[in-house]
Order: C-alpha cells, then structure tokens, then sequence
C-alpha cells in the first residue's frame, strides 16, 4: 500500500490541484456508488424531519405546504408548558426511566457477576442461553404473558403469593395506577436483564486472570475478589453504557406502556411518546405533537452531555 | 489446615447458592413460556377452568387448527414473512455496504461521512415529524413504509464498520494488486471474511422485522392486506373477553369470543416460535456482536 499511494501521489503532483480531486473521485467511484445512496437516504429519513420541526412554530395544516403556514412563534410551547396533563406525563416519563435506570444497571451486573462464578460451563451456558430468549421475543407477546402472569384470576404471581400466605386475596395488579411502574419496570427485567448481561460477561472475561491468583495468594475469599477485582475491571464499560442510556432517560418509547397500559391505569400509564402520539396524530394536532417531540430530543441532548461532561470533570475520560 | 478447610466450606455453600439463585432466574424466565405452552394445547373450554401449569390436562390441537381459518392471521404471516426475508436482506447489504465505504481511510468522503451517520445516534426527529414525512412520501398504506424506512440502521453500520477495521488490511492490498476495483473487493472479500458479523446483524434486523407491529398500527390499520402478525396478535391479546373488538371482517366469525384463552395462548405460540428456533445457533455470534457495538460507540 505505502509504495502504491506514494506512486500515486507522484503521478497526482504533476496535475492541478483541482483535476486531483475529481481524479481521485473517479478513481472511487464504486465507493461513492456503494454509499451516496445511503446518505441520502439518512438524510431523508433522519435530517428531513428536523426540518419538520418547523412545524412547531406553525399553526400546521397539512393541505398546505410547510412554508407557507400560519406562524405562531412559540405559542406551542406555551400551551405544552401550561397544560397540567404535561406535568403529570412527565412525571411517569422520568418516573419509569429512573426506575428502569437503576434496575438495567443494577441486576445484569449482578447476573453477571454470579453466573461468572459458576465453574460447571453446561449449567453456565444453558442459563446464558434461557435468559436470552426474552430479549427476541416482542412486547407484543411479553406484554400478553406479563398480563397473563399477574392475572387475578388464576395468575402464577398471585397464586405463588397466596400460597406462601403472603397476602389473602388475589391483588388486581393491571387495574391499580399504583403498580404500573413497577409492572413495567419488573417486565423490562425479565424481558432484558440476561440480554444486558452479555456485555459485562464480556468485560469479565477480559479481566487478567493472574490478579485474581494474586489476590486468592494474598488470602482474599470470593467476595473480595469479586469487590475488588471484578466490579473495577467492568467499571469502564459500565460508565460507558451508563452515560449513553442517561441521554434516553426521557426517550424512553411508549411500546410498553401502550401495551400494558389500559383506561383503568392510563394516569400512571400515560408517556410523553403517547401524549405526543394522542395529540399529534389522533387528533391531529400535528404542531403541538411536535413541539413535544422537540421538547423530548432537546432534553435528552442536554441530558447527554452535561453526563459526559460530569464524567470527564471526575475521570478526565471522555464517552463522547 | 484448619482455615483452609473453613473457606472451602463457605466456599460450598456459596457456589450452591449461586446454582440456586441461578436454578431459579431460569425457571422464572422459562416458566411463562411453558405455561403459555401447556394451555396452547389444553381444550379451549377446560382451560376456563384455570389452574393448568406446565403440561395440558385436555391435550388437543384444536385451538391451531382453529386459528388456521382466520383469514387476518395468514396474510398477517404472508406480510410478516415477506418484510423479515426483505427487510433482513436489504438491511445486511446496505449496513455492509455503508461500513465497507466508511472503513476506507483513503476513501475521500469518509469524514463527512461518518460525521453526518454518528450525529444521528444524539437526536431524532421524533413521532410526528417522521410520521408527517411518511405521509408526504406517499408511504402510508403500503407495504413498502414496512421496508424503506428500515433500510439502514447506524448502529449496525458502526458494528460492522469496527468487524472491517479488524480485519487484517492486506487481504484488500493483494485484491487490489490483482487489478480488483473496489466494488469486486466488497463482493468476493470483505463479504464473505464479514459473514459472523453479518450473521449477527441479520438476526438483529430479522428480530427488529418479526416483532414490530407500530408500524403497522400507524400505518397501515385500515389496510388489512397489509396487516403483519403481531398487530393481530397485538389486536387479539388487547382484546378482553368480554369486548368483542376483534373480528374477521370476511366471516364475521369473533375469535376472541369463541375460545379466548388457548386460542390466544396458541397465537402467541405460532409468532413466538419462529425466532426462537433461530437464536440459540447464532448465540456466538451475537454474543460478539454486541460486544463490537459497544466498545465502538
């Protein structure tokens, strides 16, 4: 390659500056063929509708196009900002992601740890392989189970607790607000733990084995090289993982809450995504839908870097 | 002598602990499944009678015979196999194709390239402007919203692109003293040296195409030609007993109403199974997958 480009630049020199530039994407033109089409699909699909975000300083109507629309300024946000229901949505929002913050960082690295530890590799590598499989399954389906599971009427949950005298009559678990961030929450797990495991697995094979022959020489029991030397040798990948899932704190989707959510629960249930989605599209309140969603990108912008930021200020490392 | 013994004891009991508490998360993670199993082939009328754990107290195979006459779950099928085989096969070429070109350190437009991929992964338009934008683009009631608007996933892009830079860079060099131009290098060496990784994000695409049904209920709920499974199952599952929501619009026959719970439970079985046939054999694959992800990002 070196003595190939050196010839190359040779030969270029001789030619004007500007030829060099049209020669060389001449030269690449299978390159450009195997990746303009893409760029201009990402453009469509992921810088169009940035541009759509205009529509939030409009009073948008779609019969006509998107210049030529009433401007409001930032009247939508007013309204966004002075309707009680935001309050109550973002709460649930934030309420939801902060609970699922802890658990997605807390339980797979306690999995991981604990099936590290296990020395029979068959036993190992079955769970492994169970605690994969809810990760491919949908919400559709994991949604149909979660409900089916804590049925009152002949559900496991409430059976398993009623037989172990825990509470007295079946607990209507999908038709009280109370539960529905801790049904979400607890399905996530189910659903992701074994899958979010994979990656501190694999931070832990990668921890040099002689520290812990050093540490078990220097008389430490499991515990403390699990304290002192495996937790520390993950602790890069889980601030990586941990910095980039604050920036979607506030993007947390709405699939589950759609599909566990009901009437009966819809106050707790409700997300900024739904709230976006009720307005925006089925009552076609296009320009307010999308000052939602502006709000929703611009948050989880801020939220982003202000974590790097945080972290680079403690570890001077940067994720970004 | 005697402290040696002491923590091998305590040793003991914690490795049985850890196989316990372990026993446990998979039976807890296992069980759903084979309780929506058992009762997928349990007599739909017996099942009412609640209290069927792991194995069918009435064995039939009524209930899948019965969800075979209805009409919206086979062209949900046709449609869904149809956006999972399309879907997973444009999907692999062009994040291949994309990673291959952003790979290139001499590839002129590489910078700029890569800039406006990775600026994507910070911000997204969101709901209602992509949805406005699927509309001017006469995507709406289509099959294709299913197809184009998934073409290209960056995250992918980046996974595959980290699987190239580690390749060993003089199997292009000697293509390329070959006289080979850059489009036969992509087809007849980095493809076929990328096939883990490739394997790995088509299992990804294919699970993404499989499980969605948003797209269908944004787009595509009045078109029952181009329904896809999991919207109907998303319908019948949604549907409490007592409602009778769900309807075959030909036959007028209420599938939710006739036999609700193994019939449900045998619907979820058929779109469940698929995938979950796959994903053990390509457990290697993935496993190293996501690790490449993650340490590029």
């Amino acid at each position: 390659m070196k003595s190939l480009s050196t010839g190359d630049r040779a030969q270029e020199a001789t030619r004007k500056p500007k030829s060099r530039f049209w020669g060389k994407m001449l030269q690449q033109r299978y390159l450009y063929l195997m990746s303009l089409p893409f760029v201009i699909w990402i453009f469509v699909f992921s810088y169009m509708p940035i541009w759509g975000w205009l529509m939030a300083f409009q009073n948008y109507k779609p019969k006509f196009g998107i210049l030529n629309q009433k401007w409001v300024g930032f009247d939508q946000f007013i309204e966004l900002f002075s309707d009680d229901r935001f309050y109550l949505v973002l709460r649930n929002t934030l309420g939801m992601s902060i609970m699922g913050l802890i658990v997605s960082f807390t339980v797979p690295v306690a999995f991981a740890l604990l099936l590290n530890e296990i020395k029979g590799q068959f036993f190992k590598r079955s769970i492994q392989t169970i605690s994969y499989l809810p990760h491919f399954v949908s919400w559709v389906v994991v949604a149909g189970i979660v409900t089916k599971m804590l049925s009152a009427d002949g559900g496991a949950v409430n059976q398993l607790l009623m037989t172990l005298h825990l509470i007295d009559e079946p607990i209507q678990f999908m038709a009280k607000g109370e539960w529905f961030w801790s049904i979400v929450t607890a399905s996530d797990m189910w659903k992701e733990t074994g899958w979010n495991s994979i990656i501190f697995l694999a931070a832990m094979s990668g921890i040099d084995q002689e520290q812990y022959e050093a540490a078990t020489v220097d008389g430490a029991g499991r515990f403390r090289k699990m304290w002192h030397i495996t937790l520390p040798g993950i602790r890069t990948t889980f601030m990586v993982l941990f910095i980039l899932s604050i920036g979607h704190l506030i993007s947390i989707g709405f699939e589950k809450q759609f599909l566990l959510g009901n009437p009966l629960v819809i106050d707790y249930a409700e997300v900024l995504d739904l709230y976006a989605l009720n307005y925006g599209i089925n009552l076609s309140r296009y320009s307010y839908g999308t000052a939602i969603g502006i709000f929703n990108s611009v948050v989880s912008l801020i939220l982003v870097f202000s974590a790097n930021w945080i972290y680079k200020r403690v570890t001077k490392e940067s994720v970004i | 002598m005697a402290g040696l013994k002491k923590r091998s004891m305590s040793d003991k009991a914690f490795d049985t602990s850890v196989y316990v508490l372990m026993a446990i998360v998979g039976i807890v993670t296992l069980y759903p499944f084979l309780n929506v199993l058992a009762i997928s082939f349990n007599n739909s009328i017996d099942t009412v009678r609640g209290g069927i754990t792991i194995f069918p107290r009435e064995f039939t195979l009524d209930n899948y015979i019965k969800i075979f006459e209805f009409e919206g779950l086979m062209t949900g099928f046709k449609n869904s196999v149809l956006r999972t085989v399309l879907g997973t096969g444009i999907g692999v070429l062009a994040a291949s194709m994309m990673a291959y070109t952003l790979s290139r350190t001499d590839f002129q437009a590489r910078r700029w390239m890569s800039v406006i991929f990775a600026a994507t992964m910070y911000f997204s338009g969101g709901l209602i402007p992509t949805y406005m934008l699927i509309r001017k683009l006469d995507l709406i009631s289509t099959f294709w919203v299913y197809i184009i608007p998934a073409i290209l996933s960056v995250w992918n892009v980046f996974v595959v692109r980290s699987y190239i830079d580690g390749l060993p860079i003089a199997l292009q060099e000697s293509g390329k003293i070959d006289g080979a131009n850059d489009w036969t290098i992509f087809w007849k060496i980095i493809l076929p040296l990328c096939q883990p990784v490739l394997a790995t994000i088509a299992l990804f695409i294919a699970v993404g195409h499989w499980n969605a049904w948003f797209d269908t209920y944004l787009y595509n709920s009045q078109r029952p030609e181009f329904t896809t499974l999991q919207y109907e199952l998303m319908k019948v599952l949604q549907s409490t007993q007592a409602s009778t929501n769900y309807r075959d619009p030909n036959s007028q026959q209420n599938i939710a109403a006739v036999s609700p719970e193994s019939i449900k439970m045998a619907i979820t079985i058929v779109v469940t199974v698929p995938i979950l046939v796959v994903y053990p054999f390509l457990q290697k694959y993935f496993v190293k997958g996501m690790t490449l992800g993650a340490v590029k990002s």
